[in-house]
């Protein structure tokens, strides 16, 4: 059966492409422009999805793009809306959360149990026996959840870009698009979103049965088109409002986050369903989703028809589904008195002051049963009826599309007349327009729209006009002994279950949403959140402002995390060096966001080997490009570093260098370089690799707060390094340079030519007791590394990567802040006594350290030898313990192949800490090491 | 079927009593007065019941129970901390946790999952074994593991992360769990109004009587009264009460913020952690995959979301996980994290005689709940600190013996 109507005005559908495609196994055709929620209703279906808990069968129900009623997967996406999800040729769907398929889904015996599933009844059983609990919480997870996520699925790449605009305007309904129009015909430039494909919001489907809108929608739309301030986003939603009016438009192929000057929220507002016995079942829909069909679908909802009405836009719905062709066979209106003149002229019963009592029939609507009540939510009985008719339309009421404006800051208030809430504060910026203001009428909200605009442009400051009333009927709830109302069609919630909530304490509307777990669906409460409301505050006994309502967390629609994403961006650093590493079989490591040399080689243990004997025996280099590099320039540059660092730094000679630690106030090592004074006032500063970030920030920082004069260039990017070491060193730079490399002894700096390259050479004892490092222009410094490496050849110089550049500093007994520290370790307890300069008045950690330097230390870093190796070492930060107490870890430990012994650093009790003691590392398959303390440095002197 | 699902079957009316009592007014005095509904404060009012027979007790809770962080938090449980004081500390929650439910009688959804911290470098290698051996040491159940155990754990991870950053290894904590945060709040809620603690929402602690050093009273928007005993268990709010009363700590807000998909079935069996891309994940009961990042880097004394967050955290997820891509986000929130220097939180006595503080609960006090309800309660009931909360004392900052915490705790809350 097929219930497409003959053409009709402005139509989305396009006739000349039919789109085959199969649901629950089974084909259908539809047309491009279809969703496959109308596409279903078109070719009769009427069961498109089982609810959450129960299994109930349910059709469509607002249509509004949050319709969690149709729920799709598809193998590979779970969780689509039907009533979002444009047709295409050969999708192959099937509806979420069944078992044995749709129509047969066995699950459907939880409706059965429902007497036993009240609110939170997960809350009280299960838990007894404990020994049963896993075997519950696996069924209960596999009984929630709703679709099968595919391990398989592409991550595909959504695009993200970013926009400015003077004014955002969200919503592209009358009262959007007047805004907007007002704006741009200001000469601002203007964004203009809407979720849906086609812009117009009501003016597209809330005829009367008489489509004279389209003619204002045809105007307005070609005004915009062709508005050269205007940017147009359909099929765009507003996710979220973020601080400073950042908004994120989300769209089917990405992510436009705009920063408006202003925000113009036009989102209109939800229909909200009416509470009765069974009005989830198949053929009960809001008006405007029976609207929706005809207009833009050209889909007949029903033929035979009941409205119920609580305002008064029902009768508009009531003329468009007489002039579809529907046989309305009731008018059933909440309220006593209602003025039905027209409807009556179409010879439609009416029923005023009646309420729907139930709808009936198994899978789908076959009539309803209506009674007198009191408005109040008290059927009379004796007056029920029935009457056939393969649908309902409700009609009862909105609440506004306000979360932007909640996220926002926005104070909102329940406004009495119009039953609705609506802004009482807006934020700074923050504009509101339509039906968000309770504005429903066409020219109303034409007038509404223009005045939002000139007031975001300040051209005004007018008073929004007052909320409409009669739009919202104050009580469209009914309540049924047999229950199955729902209050919550995500959640399957029926009013008992907020009856029961209150009763059990939770009668505070966020208690109450978690307890029931009200709007806290997929839709997000957008169809249930004001009749909780309602009900919580006749349980209370309060008015509804006292109730309050719940705050709006982003997201507006839920927004894939691809969309969120965008395209990854993993940034990665290399130094000038690079190629000539990958040329020469380097074994890369990652350390920060630098790609650094391991060794080169791939067998790591031989490479190491070859590299550290190289170094003790010959020459070795080593690329340190990546350490952090500052100039310090100015009269106080000393002063300056004197205060950031631990050492003396104004008295120091210019042409030497100092080490550099560097505390916080709590005395802990943040990090530690070296100091060169390149002239009176200009140092030359390096930071380790891993903190390169944090120490420049640091510095700048307290360069701010101290107030100095002085001025720190990063240079860390703009200049490379390299460490020569090992005992021909000196002798293989001499080729290459004119400098005095006698004279740099003891850590001597100059500046000058090597290899016809301005560079400076820093005599530096890291890794060797005879080293250079030599720092040059990043575009130079490859230069140097080629001219040593051809001049190295015939002395055996090899280059050596950080694992190498890691066992030659332990054999020279340096520790590594980060590894041999944590954050907690002070200088007391690394033994840097002798950098602490606590003559000056002042540096960073100073304070602490006096206070800390009055206690005694209880542990203290020491170097070790193990007196017989296991075979396999302990791991780095194994324990160390003390009468089986834990005292401290080792934090470094590698086989010496210079020594050929097993060496390492750790922190052991002060009373072990003299050379010579012995100490137990529990190693970390449990059985104990003993290790010896030694005196560090490792290794001799210089051969 | 569980008897309990019966009753509700075969009585026409719902026979559930109310959670908690909710008394018209305040008295003009108490034993002991708690500030904060969340879940700290609750179990501290439960355990001084259970415990110490101290039952003339009110919790003043200025918005609703459990609306602070115990209410927004991703509710992690585990004790695979770094420093022995923690690890000692976690341990006793943790056996606690494992019979709360059955205790409280309210099925707290605890679930042990197992928590595996991935480590992406060397570094991070070796903090999982300095963690797993001070662990073990302790008796407490954790180990380093490679990646062919990680995988076959979560069969779907992509253990090269995107090619961006290769799981060297993780650790593992058997114990790990999740449970259900709100019932938690209710569970001690209701068990210690049962026992004639009183419990009043929408009641905000606005100022501190506080004479000769010592705790007189409590001024609250509902009126003032007098007690001798006040505990502070207000989290994010601690900055404001340690101000009333006249002291400092090195307390800190910063936001924390977390997210929730769809619900989808369930897949995700354990709980991930991974520093290096500042992630976390679970899958909850009900289908949503739980997930949050670390801290905020900036203080700020408020609870909005930001964009930045949820797309830097979109995109380490499906680093991991590439396949979620189409998985839809549906809300985010933040929680006003009480961050200390070292990680680790403030407990015990304070300057002012009778005014005790439970406090510096940052991004990982959620699995404290019972243990810190129970030591505080101990600490207020004989002005004597229990000796589990030693290294947690306010005076720690003054005498540099802090408790260490930051390894374990920066980004797997
Ligand atoms: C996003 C997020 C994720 C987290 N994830 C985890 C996790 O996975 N694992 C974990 O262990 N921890 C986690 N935490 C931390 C954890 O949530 C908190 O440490 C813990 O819940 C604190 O509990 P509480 O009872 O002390 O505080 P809260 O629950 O915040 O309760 C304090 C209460 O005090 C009330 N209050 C404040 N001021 C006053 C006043 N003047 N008068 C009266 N009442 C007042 C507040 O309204 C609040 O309800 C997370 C936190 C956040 C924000």
């Amino acid at each position: 059966m097929t219930l497409r109507l003959p053409p009709q005005p402005g139509e989305w559908i396009d006739r000349a492409t039919p789109v085959n495609f199969t649901f629950e196994g089974q084909a259908y055709t539809g047309y491009a422009g279809d969703s496959v929620t109308s596409a279903l209703w078109g070719a009769g279906e009427r069961v498109l999805g089982r609810s959450f808990k129960y299994h109930r069968p349910r059709g469509l129900m607002s249509l509004a793009n949050h319709d969690i009623n149709v729920m799709l997967e598809d193998g590979t996406a779970i969780n689509m809306r039907g009533d979002v999800l444009p047709l295409a040729r050969g999708m192959e769907l099937r509806a979420v959360n069944t078992l044995g398929g749709l129509k047969g889904d066995k699950y459907a015996v939880l409706e059965w149990m429902a007497p036993l599933l009240p609110a939170g009844f997960y809350y009280k059983a299960f838990h007894k026996p404990k020994a049963l609990f896993p075997f519950w919480e696996n069924v209960i997870r596999r009984m929630a959840g709703l679709g099968v996520m595919n391990p398989q699925a592409p991550r595909g790449e959504a695009i993200k870009q970013h926009r400015h605009c003077d004014v955002l305007v969200i919503g592209a309904g009358p009262a959007g698009l007047s805004a907007a129009l007002t704006a741009a015909k200001k000469g601002v430039r203007v964004i203009l979103a809407d979720e849906n494909a086609r812009i117009g919001g009501t003016l597209g489907y809330d005829h009367a049965g008489q489509p004279t809108a389209l003619e204002t929608l045809a105007r307005l739309q070609s005004e915009v088109a062709s508005h050269p301030n205007i940017e147009l986003l359909p099929a765009h939603y507003a996710a979220g409002w973020y601080t400073d009016h950042l908004v994120p438009l989300v769209g089917p192929s990405g992510m436009i986050k705009v920063r408006a000057g202003k925000v113009v929220v036009a989102m209109g507002a939800f229909e909200q369903p009416a509470v009765f016995r069974n009005n989830d079942l198949p053929g009960v829909m809001l008006g405007s989703a029976s609207q929706r069909l005809i207009h833009r679908y050209a889909v007949k909802p029903f033929q035979r028809a009941v409205v119920l009405a609580g305002n008064d836009q029902a009768q508009r719905v009531v003329m468009d589904l007489h002039q579809a062709g529907v046989e309305v066979v009731a008018y059933v209106d909440l309220r006593p008195d209602a003025d039905c003149t027209v409807i009556r002229q179409l010879g439609i019963p009416i029923y005023l002051g009646n309420c729907v009592q139930e709808a009936l029939g198994k899978h789908a609507v076959e009539g309803v049963r209506i009674s007198r009540w009191d408005g109040q939510g008290h059927p009379d009985p004796d007056t029920s009826m029935t009457i056939a008719c393969d649908g309902v339309a409700v009609s009862v009421g909105w609440a506004p599309a306000a979360a932007l404006l909640y996220q926002s800051g926005c104070k909102m208030r329940f406004d009495d007349a119009a039953q609705q809430f609506v802004p009482e504060r807006l934020a700074p910026g923050m504009f509101a327009a339509g039906r968000v203001n309770g504005i429903y009428g066409l020219e109303a909200a034409l007038e509404d729209g223009e005045r939002a605009a000139r007031e975001a442009l300040g051209l005004a400051t007018g008073v929004a006009r007052a909320a409409e009333t009669g739009s919202s009927h104050p009580w469209p709830i009914v309540p049924h002994t047999a229950n199955k109302n729902f209050l919550d069609f995500d959640e399957d919630l029926q009013l008992k279950d907020f009856e029961t909530a209150a009763q059990e304490s939770f009668d505070n509307i966020e208690l109450m949403k978690r307890f029931t777990t009200v709007g806290m669906g997929p839709s997000q409460g957008k169809h249930s959140n004001m009749n909780a409301i309602r009900v919580l505050a006749r349980l209370r006994g309060e008015p509804i402002p006292k109730v309050g309502s719940t705050t709006a967390r982003p997201f507006f629609h839920p927004v894939p995390l691809g969309h969120l994403a965008g395209r990854t961006f993993h940034p990665e650093r290399r130094t000038p060096m690079h190629d000539w590493h990958a040329a020469h079989g380097a074994t890369f490591a990652t350390v920060g966001v630098w790609q650094r040399p391991a060794y080169y080689g791939t067998d790591k243990a031989k490479a190491v080997e070859a590299e550290v004997k190289a170094v003790r025996h010959a020459v070795g280099m080593i690329d340190v490009s990546t350490l952090g590099k500052f100039e310090v320039h100015g009269p106080q540059a000393g002063e300056l570093l004197e205060r950031f660092y631990t050492g003396h730094f104004v008295n120091q000679r210019v042409g030497t260098t100092r080490y550099a630690l560097l505390l916080d106030e709590a005395g802990v090592m943040l990090d530690d370089g070296i100091v060169a004074r390149l002239s009176n006032d200009c140092y030359y500063v390096t930071a380790s690799t891993s903190n390169a970030a944090t120490v420049y920030r640091e510095m700048t920082r307290r360069l701010q707060t101290w107030g100095l004069e002085a001025t720190i260039v990063n240079l860390t990017g703009s200049y490379g390094g390299l460490n020569l070491a090992g005992p021909h060193s000196q002798s293989l730079l001499k080729l290459l340079t004119d400098l005095d490399l006698a004279a740099l002894a003891n850590g001597g700096v100059a500046e000058g030519m090597v290899a016809g390259v301005q560079a400076r050479v820093i005599n530096v004892r890291f890794v060797a007791e005879l080293a250079y490092e030599i720092h040059a222009p990043a575009q130079d410094i490859a230069r140097i590394w080629l001219a040593l490496e051809e001049a190295g050849r015939s002395v055996g110089l090899k280059p050596f990567g950080t694992d190498t550049q890691r066992l030659l500093r332990l054999e020279m007994g340096h520790f590594i802040i980060g590894q041999d520290t944590d954050g907690l370790t002070n200088p007391l307890e690394a033994g840097l006594q002798w950098v602490l300069a606590n003559d000056k008045p002042f540096y960073l950690g100073q304070r602490s350290l006096k206070l800390l330097a009055e206690k005694p230390v209880s542990k203290r870093l020491v170097g070790f030898m193990l007196e017989a190796p296991p075979a396999t070492l302990p791991d780095e930060c194994c324990l160390v313990l003390r009468a089986g107490k834990i005292v401290g870890r080792l934090t470094s430990i590698a086989q010496s192949p210079t020594l050929g012994q097993v060496i390492g650093l750790a922190y052991v009790a002060s009373e072990d800490a003299a050379p010579g003691s012995r100490i137990t590392i529990r190693h970390q398959n449990g059985r104990d090491v003993v290790a010896t303390v030694v005196p560090t440095p490792f290794i001799g002197v210089a051969p | 079927m569980p008897y309990q699902l019966l009753k509700f079957a075969l009585s026409k009316k719902h026979p559930e009593p109310a959670f908690f009592r909710q008394p018209a007014e305040l008295k003009p005095s108490y034993d002991a007065v708690i500030i904060g509904g969340g879940g700290h404060g609750l179990a501290a009012a439960y355990y001084l019941a259970k415990e110490h027979g101290l039952t003339n007790v009110a919790v003043l809770e200025r918005g609703y129970l459990g609306g602070g962080n115990t209410g927004r938090n991703t509710t992690i449980i585990r004790s695979n901390y770094l420093t022995p004081e923690g690890v000692a500390f976690y341990d006793a929650s943790v056996k606690l946790w494992e019979n709360l439910s059955q205790e409280l009688d309210l099925n707290l959804f605890y679930s042990t999952r197992g928590h595996f911290t991935l480590a992406h470098t060397e570094s991070a290698m070796r903090t999982m074994r300095w963690r797993a051996e001070v662990n073990k040491q302790m008796g407490v159940e954790s180990e380093v593991v490679g990646p062919d155990v990680i995988q076959a754990a979560v069969p779907e991870l992509d253990m090269s992360c995107s090619g961006h950053a290769p799981i060297l290894g993780a650790l593992y904590h058997k114990p790990g769990s999740v449970a259900r945060h709100d019932a938690v709040a209710w569970g001690f809620g209701r068990a210690a109004s049962e026992m004639g603690v009183e419990i009043f929402q929408n009641t905000e602690v606005t100022g501190l009587d506080i004479r000769n050093g010592r705790i007189a009273g409590v001024h609250t928007s509902r009126g003032t009264i007098k007690t001798g005993k006040v505990l502070s268990a207000v989290a994010g709010y601690t900055p404001r009460i340690t101000k009333m009363a006249g002291f400092d700590t090195p307390i800190v807000i910063h936001p924390l913020q977390a997210c929730v998909t769809e619900p989808m079935k369930p897949w995700l069996n354990t709980i991930l952690v991974s520093g290096s891309l500042h992630v976390y994940v679970s899958q909850s009961s009900r289908g949503e995959l739980v997930m949050g990042a670390s801290l905020d880097p900036y203080e700020v004394h408020a609870t909005r979301s930001t964009l930045d967050f949820v797309e830097g955290l979109s995109s380490h997820i499906l680093d991991m996980f590439p396949f979620l891509a189409g998985i839809k986000v549906v809300r985010q929130w933040a929680g006003m994290a009480d961050m200390t220097p070292d990680f680790a939180p403030v407990m015990g006595k304070t300057p002012v005689e009778g005014l005790y503080l439970d406090a510096g609960w940052g991004t990982w006090g959620f699995k404290a709940t019972p243990i810190s309800g129970k030591t505080m309660a101990h600490t207020l009931a004989t002005d004597k600190p229990h000796e589990l909360i030693h290294g947690f004392r306010l005076d720690r900052f003054r005498d540099f013996e802090l408790t260490g915490e930051k390894g374990a705790a920066s980004v797997g809350h």
